[in-house]
């Protein structure tokens, strides 16, 4: 329980109306897409950049531990406060502040979700890329705090490739901003890019400045059925190496596809063992052809079947396999694990023997699906806690999948960041030089360890 | 028995959440108010937090509980379809039997009977005055929608009516040899405050040559009571109706009203095998009159040379049910109307059981959303298929501003239709 004196300070600072410390409140705040649970002991809701610059400078002065959040949709615990002290909220800080049509360049407050940004510039015939599936629920504040990414990235890059600049609350309590509405721009360090995938613990982003593309004219989604998971990675480095980079490139392996089978009655056939979802986006005309030279290099490498859509309803159709995927999943095994690594595009097939190899050595279904174009796997590992001796078997298999990646020049998360989730495993991927460095930052920036402590490093 | 689930037989659903947060782009509370404990989410969270014990029915976490429209909004989204709905609503009959009714249905009394006090308040005249409010079975869930000293001076309300729906009709309805048997549930809505549309469902049966069978002694759905945590009361609701509609052999129990619909089709299904059966039997009116071949006459009437810009709402205990098909069938196959979709047709308009009564601004607010929508669609008249529906909605437009008239589809369809005497 924090000081009543504290909790007055807070209100005076943001309103009575925005700050809870009631037990509902507290339970409200204290998890995120993690599943895991900290209580916090009081959920400040802020708005403006003012405000929070207040409410930290009075942190810093009590000691009191912050956590920055959006939506909580996250997958590796970046929000949760895991020491009590306060929850800060983005709620509040929603609107979409400009939206510059001249410039092809918007400014948002970061509580805004992300389709209704998308939404929002849609309408006038612009475009943000950036798709995490959680888009209809996270945080721009979230999505640039954990640089999400999603299917378009193959083609469109992720989150930080879209933010010009920022306005920051620094861990402190200083506001600074950071580039700016410019394309170009070289003065001083290049801060954007720390701040994008710094998962809250270097400031909090009370502002995004966001470049825009003119929204693509249409697109075209076909869905090929491999008789192996080798020929769609086949398929996708001779797209690749075609010099097509489609909007889109998921992969679903054989396993992914036998949930489905089982768990749905969505048509697949038994000879398909791995699923292609590719999508071009661009001038009507050049689709077809797009779409038609794309079917023709793929066409010797084991193709089952071939699915088109031409109404963006039967696209809808299509979509609708990779969206059952996740549901299916939990009907065949109740508690999941869900990586993200990524590796070199060419790597994939490589990755998924060696996961396969590791789920046969633990006895434990894995199944990968994700971003084939970018060598993103979503590597599920499927297990029911109730048994026992499963979560240590899972857990160990986790680390065998990492070291994995690793070994063939990938990384532990491509997306979802590192958060508590990952911290255990950093001394596997980052060098003792390299985290220094980096924690050497954190601690210049925030020498009472205020801002989202415990995140990222165990021991920071 | 009826018998409704207690919290802790939903604790499986409970930890089927994953707490991805997809619920917060569905649930329209939380739309009106971003914080977590008005998304499905955050209430999961609280019922597990209290039968873990970790909390009680503290006044915040009532309010939390407190601020939902069971519209089941959230559940039709969800990856794992956690049953939101129920599990409030489960808990706000913990929370009743705790604290008593007060936090949801104030000034119901939840004691059933005395149901001929109906047809006393017919007699006085037509304004919704507290007296006559009075007057209304205790049981119906119209009290628990419009306690009197809750409402809000400012709220548009249809007058009650004179007579009675039911009262104006026979029980049996004789149709032409050959053809189904229905019963027609017709909920409080349709029997007090607008008969017109009861009219309007017993034109459009005689016509297609149906037999309708209207029960007397049916009561209130009880859907209202769910929503004020009022357990016995839904299960005493429950026996009666199944009593009244089990009286006579019927080939269908049909309702012209989303929220019965869901009363009788989804909350008794699970109340035991007599109450399943009934469920089965139950279809929406739009559901039977597409299947029993009235699209195709219809479309052999003349089609007169101004025709009238119609949008349709989904109700919320319709479209979750995966009804949205036939209303607009039946819709556009009149001759009077040129169908136009609306935006967000599909989003829930704010009424919510009891909900709007004690959280009238939030309820406002969504309302005003969909009044948006309306007037962006260019309709004069906005169609439904729920009589609480076509209340809040009402509401919205004339707080917005607007002119759109709200109407049940079955009142487009009567105009539609041939005359042909009522009674058989
Ligand atoms: C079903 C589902 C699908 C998902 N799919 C994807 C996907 O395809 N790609 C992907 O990349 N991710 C995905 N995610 C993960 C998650 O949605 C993203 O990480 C998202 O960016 C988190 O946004 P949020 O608003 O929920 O942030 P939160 O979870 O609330 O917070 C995430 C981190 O950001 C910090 N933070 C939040 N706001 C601010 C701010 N204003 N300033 C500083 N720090 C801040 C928090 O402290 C925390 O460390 C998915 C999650 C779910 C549940
Ligand atoms: S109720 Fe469903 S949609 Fe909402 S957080 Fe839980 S699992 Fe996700
Ligand atoms: S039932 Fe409706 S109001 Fe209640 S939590 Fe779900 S979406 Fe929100």
């Amino acid at each position: 329980m924090l000081d009543p004196r504290i909790i007055n300070e807070l209100k005076g600072i943001v309103g009575a109306g925005n700050v809870a410390t009631d037990m509902a409140a507290l339970i409200c705040y204290s998890y995120d897409a993690t599943q895991q649970q900290f209580l916090p002991e009081v959920v400040v809701h802020p708005a403006s950049a003012e405000e929070i610059s207040r409410i930290l400078r009075l942190a810093n002065r009590e000691l009191i531990p912050v956590f920055p959040r959006g939506a909580g949709s996250g997958f590796s615990g970046g929000s949760l406060p895991t020491k009590g002290g306060i929850v800060l909220t983005t709620e509040r800080m929603d609107r979409i502040l400009a939206i510059d049509q001249e410039n092809l360049v918007a400014t948002v407050e970061p509580g805004v979700v992300t389709e209704q940004f998308q939404q929002a510039v849609e309408k006038v015939g612009l475009f943000y890329p950036p798709d995490p599936a959680s888009l209809k629920f996270s945080t721009l504040g979230g999505n640039v705090a954990e640089c999400a990414g999603g299917p378009r990235c193959v083609k469109y890059g992720v989150t930080k490739d879209y933010i010009l600049g920022l306005e920051v609350v620094t861990p402190t309590g200083d506001i600074i901003v950071t580039g700016g509405p410019t394309m170009k721009g070289v003065v001083g360090y290049d801060l954007t890019k720390l701040l994008c995938g710094s998962e809250g613990t270097l400031g909090i982003i009370t502002r995004i400045v966001i470049k825009l593309l003119p929204l693509p004219e249409a697109k075209k989604t076909m869905l090929v059925l491999f008789d192996s998971i080798d020929g769609a990675a086949k398929g996708v480095s001779a797209i690749v190496g075609a010099k097509i980079i489609p909007t889109t490139l998921e992969f679903m392996d054989g396993r992914t596809l036998d949930c489905v089978r089982q768990a749905t009655g969505l048509q697949v056939p038994d000879a398909a063992r791995a699923v292609l979802i590719i999508e071009v986006d661009g001038d009507r005309e050049f689709l077809d052809k797009q779409a038609n030279r794309i079917a023709e290099i793929i066409a010797p490498l084991g193709v089952v079947e071939t699915r088109i859509a031409t109404t963006p309803e039967e696209s809808e159709a299509l979509w609708a396999i990779r969206r059952a995927v996740s549901p299916s999943l939990r009907k065949v095994n109740p508690d999941k694990f869900n990586e993200d690594i990524c590796v070199p595009r060419s790597k994939v097939p490589e990755m998924i023997r060696k996961v396969d190899a590791i789920s046969a050595k633990y006895g434990i279904p894995i199944v990968n699906f994700g971003h084939a174009g970018d060598g993103n796997i979503h590597v599920n590992v499927m297990i029911d806690k109730k048994v026992p001796g499963e979560l240590a078997k899972a857990e160990q298999a986790i680390e065998e999948v990492f070291k994995g990646a690793l070994e063939l020049g990938g990384t532990m998360s491509g997306e979802h960041g590192v958060g508590i989730a990952k911290a255990p495993y950093i001394p596997l991927e980052i060098t003792p030089q390299t985290a220094t460095y980096m924690k050497a930052l954190k601690k210049a920036l925030d020498p009472n360890n205020i801002l989202n402590p415990g995140k990222i490093f165990l021991d920071s | 028995m009826a018998k409704l689930k207690d919290l802790e037989e939903l604790r499986e659903e409970i930890e089927q959440c994953v707490k991805c947060g997809a619920c917060r782009a569905h649930c329209p509370v939380f739309g009106a108010e971003h914080r977590e404990g008005r998304v499905a989410r955050g209430k999961i969270a609280l019922s597990k937090a209290v039968l873990d014990g970790a909390v009680g029915f503290d006044a915040k976490v009532v309010e939390d509980l407190s601020q939902c429209l069971l519209c089941g909004s959230c559940w039709a989204q969800c990856p794992n379809k956690v049953p939101t709905e129920e599990i409030v609503a489960a808990a706000r009959r913990r929370i009743a039997e705790e604290q008593g009714l007060s936090s949801f249905g104030k000034g119901v009394a939840a004691v059933i009977g005395r149901p001929k006090l109906m047809n006393l308040l017919a007699k006085t005249g037509g304004a919704l005055s507290s007296l006559l409010f009075e007057k209304l079975p205790e049981n119906s869930g119209l009290r628990l929608r419009f306690p009197a000293p809750y409402l809000d001076a400012g709220r548009t309300l249809p007058p009650l009516t004179s007579k009675p729906f039911r009262e104006r009709v026979p029980e049996v309805i004789e149709g032409a040899p050959g053809q189904p048997t229905v019963a027609f549930f017709t909920g409080c809505g349709i029997n007090y405050m607008y008969p017109a549309i009861g009219e309007a469902f017993v034109k459009a049966l005689q016509f297609l040559g149906v037999t309708i069978i209207i029960p007397k002694d049916q009561a209130c759905c009880g859907l209202p009571a769910v929503s004020a945590g009022a357990g016995k009361t839904v299960e005493q609701l429950a026996e009666q109706n199944l009593e009244a509609l089990n009286r006579r052999p019927v080939d269908f129990v049909v309702t012209a009203c989303a929220s019965c619909n869901a009363g009788l089709g989804k909350i008794y299904a699970d109340m035991g095998p007599e109450f399943a059966e009934l469920a089965k039997k139950t279809q929406d009116i739009f559901v039977f009159l597409a299947s029993h071949g009235l699209p195709e006459k219809l479309a052999a009437l003349p089609k007169p040379t101004r025709r009238v810009k119609v949008t349709y709402h989904d109700p919320c205990h319709l479209r979750t049910r995966g009804i949205t098909k036939e209303p607009r069938e039946i819709l556009r196959a009149l001759p009077q109307v040129e169908f136009v979709e609306m935006e967000a047709a599909g989003t829930c308009c704010g009424l919510g059981g009891t909900y709007s009564v004690y959280h009238y601004e939030n309820s406002k607010k969504i309302g005003a959303k969909k009044a948006g929508f309306v007037a962006a669609s260019g309709a004069e008249l906005v169609a439904t298929d729920c009589p609480g529906c076509i209340m809040q909605l009402q509401d919205s437009i004339n707080h917005a501003g607007g002119t759109q008239r709200v109407v049940h589809i079955l009142e487009l369809l009567a105009e539609a239709l041939p005359e042909r005497p009522l009674s058989p």
